[in-house]
This record gives C-alpha cells, sequence and structure tokens, in this order.
C-alpha cells in the first residue's frame, strides 16, 4: 500500500538532489560578502523549512488522528514528526557549522532563531520518550496526538515571534527583506524542492517499512498463532491495525 | 539573503577556509542519509529473516499435515499413487 510510487519518488529524489547540487557548486555565483561559505544557506534554510514545515505536517495529521481514531493515522504523524526531527538534528549542525565559519562561534545564545529552533527542537525531542512512557497503544496514540496537536500549533507561533523579534544577527530569508538574484532564488528553489522530496522519499520509506512489519506480524500470528500482544514489545512506534486481508479473512472465519 | 552580508560580523573566509566548512555542512545531511539507509537495511534484513522463518514453519506444517490426518478410506497414499503412476 504505502510502497506504490516509491520507485518513482525515490528516482526523483536522487534527480533532483543531484540537480540542486550542481546549481550549488556550479550555476550560484559567489556572495560577495560571505564568499564561498554562503553555499551553507542552500542546504541549511531549506532542512530548517522541511523540518519545521514537517512538524506542522504531524499535527495536522494527528488532528485527523484524533477525528477519526483510525491507527493509521497515528503512524503517518509519528513518521511525519519523526522524520522532521531528524532534519531538526541536520539543521541544528548545519546552522552551527555556518555560525563558526561566519560569527567565529558554533552557537550564540542570545540570538533568537537559533534559540528558538532550538527550543522547538527539545519540544520535539521529547514526543518518542512521551510515546514510550504510555503502554496501552490506543492511549499512547491519543496522548501522542494530542501533543502532536499542541506542538504543531506552537510551530507557527514561534516562528511569528522570532519574525518579530528586531535584534537579531541570523539572516532573514522570506519576507520583503529577501531579495535573491535569479540564479541565486532559482537554486534555493530547487535545493529546497530537492530536501522536500527526500522528506517525502523518507517518510514513504519509513512508513512502508512499518507496514510491511504490521503485515509480517499479522501473517505470524495467523500461521504459528502467537498472540498479538505477545510479540509486540514496548515501543514508542504506533501499532497497526490488522492489514486488510486479515481483517477479511477472520471476517470470513466469523462468518462461517 | 542580501541582508547575510551586512549582518555577517566576520569577513568572508578564503576559500580554502570555507571550504572545510561547506563540505562538513554537505557531508552532515550525506552521513544522515547514510545512517537512515543504514538502519533501513538492518530492518530489511529483520524482515527477511523474519519471513524466512515463517517460509521454513509453513513448510514444515506442508511437510507434517499429510502424517497427521488420518488417511481417507481405500485411498493410497500420495507417493504410492505416485508410484502406482509411474
Amino acid at each position: 500500500m504505502y510502497g506504490k510510487g516509491l520507485r518513482a519518488l525515490s528516482i526523483s529524489t536522487a534527480a533532483v538532489m543531484a540537480l540542486a547540487l550542481g546549481l550549488v557548486f556550479f550555476y550560484a555565483p559567489l556572495e560577495a560578502e560571505q564568499g564561498f561559505l554562503q553555499k551553507i544557506f542552500y542546504v541549511h534554510v531549506p532542512l530548517a523549512i522541511v523540518s519545521l514545515c514537517g512538524f506542522v505536517l504531524g499535527g495536522l495529521l494527528a488532528i485527523q488522528h484524533l477525528r477519526t481514531r483510525e491507527p493509521r493515522w497515528d503512524m503517518r504523524s509519528y513518521v511525519a514528526i519523526h522524520i522532521s526531527l531528524v532534519f531538526a538534528v541536520a539543521t541544528l549542525i548545519t546552522g552551527s557549522i555556518w555560525a563558526k565559519g561566519s560569527w567565529g562561534h558554533w552557537w550564540v545564545w542570545n540570538e533568537p532563531t537559533l534559540v528558538s529552533f532550538l527550543i522547538v527542537f527539545l519540544l520535539y525531542a521529547t514526543y518518542q520518550p512521551l510515546r514510550f512512557a504510555i503502554e496501552d497503544p490506543e492511549r499512547q496514540a491519543r496522548y501522542a496526538s494530542v501533543f502532536a496537536v499542541t506542538a504543531g500549533a506552537f510551530v507557527p507561533m514561534n516562528f511569528i515571534a522570532v519574525r518579530l523579534s528586531t535584534a537579531y544577527l541570523h539572516p532573514r530569508v522570506l519576507g520583503s527583506a529577501s531579495n535573491l538574484p535569479g540564479s541565486m532564488r532559482l537554486t534555493f528553489i530547487v535545493s529546497l524542492i530537492a530536501i522536500a522530496l527526500l522528506y517525502a522519499t523518507l517518510c514513504k520509506y519509513e512508513l512502508t517499512a512499518k507496514h510491511t512489519r504490521a503485515q509480517l506480524r499479522a501473517l505470524r500470528r495467523r500461521l504459528i498463532g502467537d498472540q498479538p500482544q505477545a510479540r509486540r514489545p514496548r515501543s514508542a512506534a504506533p501499532a497497526l491495525a490488522p492489514s486488510p486481508p486479515a481483517r477479511a479473512r477472520t471476517a470470513a472465519g466469523t462468518g462461517a | 539573503m542580501s541582508t547575510v552580508g551586512t549582518l555577517a560580523q566576520l569577513p568572508a573566509l578564503p576559500l580554502h577556509t570555507a571550504g572545510r566548512y561547506v563540505a562538513g555542512a554537505y557531508v552532515v545531511l550525506f552521513v544522515i542519509v547514510l545512517i537512515y539507509v543504514a538502519i533501513m537495511a538492518i530492518r530489511l534484513s529483520h524482515i527477511e529473516r523474519d519471513l524466512g522463518e515463517l517460509l521454513d514453519n509453513a513448510a514444515e506444517g506442508e511437510l507434517a499435515e499429510p502424517s497427521v490426518a488420518p488417511p481417507a478410506a481405500g485411498a493410497p497414499p500420495a507417493t504410492a499413487g505416485k508410484s502406482t503412476l509411474a
């Protein structure tokens, strides 16, 4: 189910990533004052944008889970947040590298953009322990969804609060202050698409892997007769419902 | 991005120094993707192993089934049937 279109998505991601790298290093001009160091911008900013959007997406999917109570929405929300967290780690590391080259410090504590992103990251870093702390899968899914919705609403508020701040050193990329030249803008947009595609691909891989594993468990239960809860160790990952064929067979068995 | 230059506190680094930082940033992304691929490979091997176990169990079940099931009255065993046909 989740594996459909994965091959095409993977190929397009690789192609766009290659195109983005080509544009970054062979097409985009050197920035007048930052020089070659500014090339970090094409990986750092898309990573930050995609990870923040992923957190919001996780919240939206969690709303859908709370509305329908279907485990697949919880799974999607979990995966969206999980991959966003990985991207957030990459954002923090690449940002620190840029800050060291540009400002001479790995981290600047009085810079609102950096600190606010760290707060968002630390907030979402508690998501997995929260899930792991709750054993009952249904309660785990419900509480995690409430967390995802609340934290997802916090992300845009945090973003706006930082934008309203005036005392910042961190460059602004989006908004009226931004006037990237055409070649830099094109490179940035392609890089953003590449990172967004990478995010989508990793999410799809993760969903496919988890779905396959759930199907395998269902198959094991059917063949060996394992107890569902006995076979599933305590985990932060959501428990998926039995796959459609399993349900169909159960229904057929009950009917007979 | 025009503000990058005006807000930067240090002058532009020479290429050989800046190159190290830029390479570091891109390597970080590459390494993260690589780690993810490695994790996926481990998961895939677990799935493969579990699937192999299930297939073995299914094969054992199929082999055990004819000996457990009582033979139908008058019906020859499968092997006997084969030899008769041959």
